[in-house]
């Protein structure tokens, strides 16, 4: 394999890797924020140990999170120096602001949030894991807004060689990035919330510490109704932007060949890449996919076929990954409506529980398989339409990549192994012991 | 003249890293040698518990830094040191994760495990900064199109091994500065002993670095055009011996501050002694990339020197309120 490969596959590794771990971050952190802020207001002591018993799992998920968020940086320079000195004055200010104006208030009150539970205030206590909910999420924010300058550049000039910041403002504020913004965040939310909810079935299942998974239980829920309405509306939303401004990723995603008016929506498709065509189409909705695109049933659609072949994404890879994303974006929402409507007896009902219980991996799934639609389906680019990803990348010897990317997938693989491991039993050991294992270690602390 | 500020704040960020990271680097190298048992391992690793994290920041911010405002450097350095910044990389994983998952099982060999991780992932950093930065003082094999010619093994030259040895000194000494404030009794007395056996050794590699400088690179070119600038390695070679004046006082917080001060003037002194140079190449001193063949455009240097003089101040303040609220000694806090 070539350098190129390599590093893509490096890059993929350590990216999906790192993003196992980010999506808990950003919504159990503001879920535990709620738990304490309802601590603060009514007193009850149950909220106060839900928060240090989900605050364990939290600080363990955080701790990979970091470590691995650092790879992601280093990356740019050392596997795509192309692409970092051809757009770093744009994409290096955006990620040295994250780290300036978000990642340190991250990183420096998580601390005081975990060794704090006995020297602060019940109140100042809460305020701390506010502190890293934003934080964290505002993270995103410009992680994101980064990203999306990938996806769609806007607000640049090419000068001198590169790409120049041209106006701030407009990076800043592109629809585009707010929409996957939106998209984004509500997914770790949802995923946040799964999380909650199956840790919580499983308990409630064994009928141990009803009440306090309960309440848990009826937190996650309703924040994953919340945001898994949020998330379909948006996502429509979404798919239009990328209709409007990708139209080979779009392509890919529906695996749509011809360019067609009055595009129809085919409910079940196989790709056929070889022969730029789909072996099956059935379920056809007639003009479903320019109404679902543009909000017109007699809109073009653009085909696979009016870009050139080394311009196309691959495409059973796009499709698949949006058709999996968007499936399971559905069974969120339900589970959720269902899970809400019976909320209050949630303990009564076994086999939802189950459901519930098998479900935690499936956001996980669905985030992935997201970024994957995003990433993959921006391909050939690296930053669509202005510098293919083969350009991006460092003028260096594959062996040296060969190695590391092996040194990543083991060293991650183990990482991987122990914080799930960890994490499980944490969640199995529910909050008993908690709040009380004893010693100097009372706190949700170190060492 | 952006330039030269952008310049000026990329030394000070990795001057502000070194002092803040430098103590949990040497800390974690020191601590299979200086930790007997349970109760002084925990003490080491409360000593850097809650600050480990918040102090990496300085790390990303620095390179977040040197892409934002010199992304031509970024470019060329992070990937002709591909290999020596991916083995710093893993080690901080894993240190990292030492720090946090070691308490989570009492089992012997769990916590056997993870010292032995915290002590490479600790040990490989502080030695490889050094080692990187020496070679980034003397100039590294790159041709006019970045394009490095080196390898891993051409950065183990004397001069870079000279420097691993110079940074993993100083950090020790540093941190067993720490340990001496956030620990108390046997601990704490070992601690400041080692210190003070530690700074020795220090002083003669420093001096021997200050000599090999002069022959191995072109860092005092600047000094002797503007003879100002010996301010800088003065103020070094004051701290370093106030270090040793506090040791003696058994001072160890004013000794800390005193290697503190070091710390920022050694970076300085390099940084100050290849100015205008971020990377100097050592095939041609034409393809070297400096400050101005190498910077963003003046519209992105603008906008981040706004940023950073209202955020940088505000993290400062925020860090140094955490420092307060964590208090002087790990062991009174519990």
């Amino acid at each position: 394999m070539d350098t190129l490969m390599l590093s893509r596959l490096q890059f993929a590794a350590a990216t999906f890797f790192h993003f196992l771990f980010v999506p808990l971050t950003l919504g159990l952190s503001v879920l535990l924020a709620i738990m304490e802020t309802t601590y603060v207001r009514t007193g009850n002591e149950e909220y106060r140990d839900m928060a240090r018993f989900w605050g364990k799992i939290f600080l363990i998920n955080f701790a990979i999170g970091v470590v691995t968020g650092i790879t992601l940086e280093f990356q740019f320079g050392t596997n795509w120096s192309r692409y970092s000195e051809y757009v770093g004055d744009i994409f290096g200010s955006l990620l040295a602001i994250e780290a300036t104006v978000a990642f340190f208030l991250e990183s420096t009150f998580i601390a005081v949030w975990a060794f704090g539970w006995k020297r602060l205030s019940p109140k100042a206590h809460a305020v701390t894991i506010w502190l890293v909910a934003l934080s964290s999420n505002l993270s995103a924010l410009w992680i994101l807004i980064a990203n999306s300058w990938m996806q769609h550049p806007v607000g640049f000039v090419i000068r001198n060689g590169r790409a120049e910041l041209d106006d701030l403002i407009a990076v800043i504020t592109q629809p585009f990035a707010w929409h996957t913004i939106v998209h984004t965040v509500s997914a770790a939310y949802i995923l946040s919330a799964f999380f909650v909810m199956g840790v919580s079935a499983w308990h409630l299942l064994r009928k141990q510490h009803i009440s306090f998974f309960k309440k848990s239980f009826r937190m996650a829920v309703s924040f994953a109704l919340i945001f898994t309405i949020v998330e379909v509306v948006q996502g429509h939303m979404h798919g239009g932007e990328v209709a409007k401004i990708q139209p080979s990723k779009l392509a890919a995603m529906e695996s749509v060949w011809e360019t067609t008016k009055s595009a129809p929506e085919h409910l079940f498709v196989i790709p056929d890449p070889d022969n730029e065509r789909n072996l099956v189409e059935f379920g056809t909705i007639p003009g479903g996919l320019s109404m679902l695109a543009f909000h017109d049933f007699s809109s073009e659609v653009k085909g696979l076929k009016a870009f050139a072949p080394s311009e196309r994404p691959p495409v059973t890879f796009t499709f698949i990954s949006f058709r999996v994303m968007v499936i399971l974006g559905f069974f969120f929402l339900v589970m959720a409506i269902i899970g809400w409507l019976m909320r209050n007896a949630i303990e009564e009902h076994p086999a939802l529980l189950k459901v519930f219980l098998f479900s935690i991996p499936l956001p996980y799934v669905a985030s992935e398989f997201g970024w994957m639609v995003a990433e993959v389906g921006r391909q050939p680019w690296v930053v669509y339409g202005m510098m293919k990803t083969s350009n991006a990348v460092s003028p260096i010897a594959a062996s040296q990549v060969a190695i590391s990317f092996v040194a990543f997938v083991l060293v991650y693989s183990f990482l991987g192994i122990v914080a799930y491991y960890l994490i499980w039993d944490h969640a199995r050991k529910g909050p008993v012991e908690a709040t009380l294992p004893g010693g100097a270690d009372e706190e949700v602390g170190y060492a | 003249m952006l330039e030269t500020i952008w310049f000026a704040l990329w030394g000070i960020l990795w001057a502000v890293y070194f002092v803040l990271d430098g103590f949990d680097l040497g800390i974690g190298t020191l601590s299979p040698f200086i930790a007997k048992n349970e109760s002084d391992k925990r003490a080491v690793y409360n000593s850097m518990g809650p600050y480990w994290n918040g102090n990496e920041v300085w790390l990303i911010t620095a390179g977040g830094v040197t892409f934002a405002a010199f992304p031509k450097t970024y470019a060329v350095m992070f990937s002709s040191l591909y290999s020596a910044l991916l083995l710093i990389l893993f080690c901080l994983i894993v240190r990292g994760v030492a720090m946090e998952f070691r308490s989570k099982f009492s089992s012997g060999g769990w916590k056997s495990f993870w010292d032995a991780l915290l002590w490479i992932g600790n040990f490989g950093p502080a030695l490889l900064f050094g080692v990187a930065f020496a070679n980034l003082f003397r100039g590294i094999l790159i041709d006019k199109a970045g394009i490095y010619h080196g390898s891993l093994v051409s950065l183990l030259n004397p001069y870079g091994l000279a420097g691993g040895i110079l940074f993993t000194l100083i950090f020790t000494v540093h941190g067993s500065l720490w340990l001496a404030i956030k620990s108390e009794g046997a601990l704490k007395e070992r601690a400041g002993r080692l210190a003070g056996n530690l700074w020795f050794a220090l002083a003669v590699v420093a001096v021997v670095f200050l000599g090999a400088t002069y022959f191995s690179t072109d860092l005092y070119g600047n000094y002797m055009k503007a003879p100002v600038m010996f301010v800088i390695p003065l103020a070094a070679v004051g701290a370093l011996i106030g270090i040793m004046l506090f040791i003696r006082q058994a001072q160890w917080l004013k000794a800390w501050f005193s290697s503190a001060v070091f710390i920022v003037m050694v970076t300085l002194f390099g940084v100050g002694g290849m100015y205008p140079n971020l990377l100097i190449s050592s095939i041609d001193p034409a393809f070297s990339l400096s400050a101005f063949n190498s910077s963003s455009s003046t519209l992105t240097l603008e906008i981040m020197l706004g940023v950073a003089l209202v955020f940088v101040p505000i993290v400062i303040a925020y860090q140094i309120w955490v420092y307060r609220f964590f208090g002087m000694s790990v062991e009174k806090t519990r």
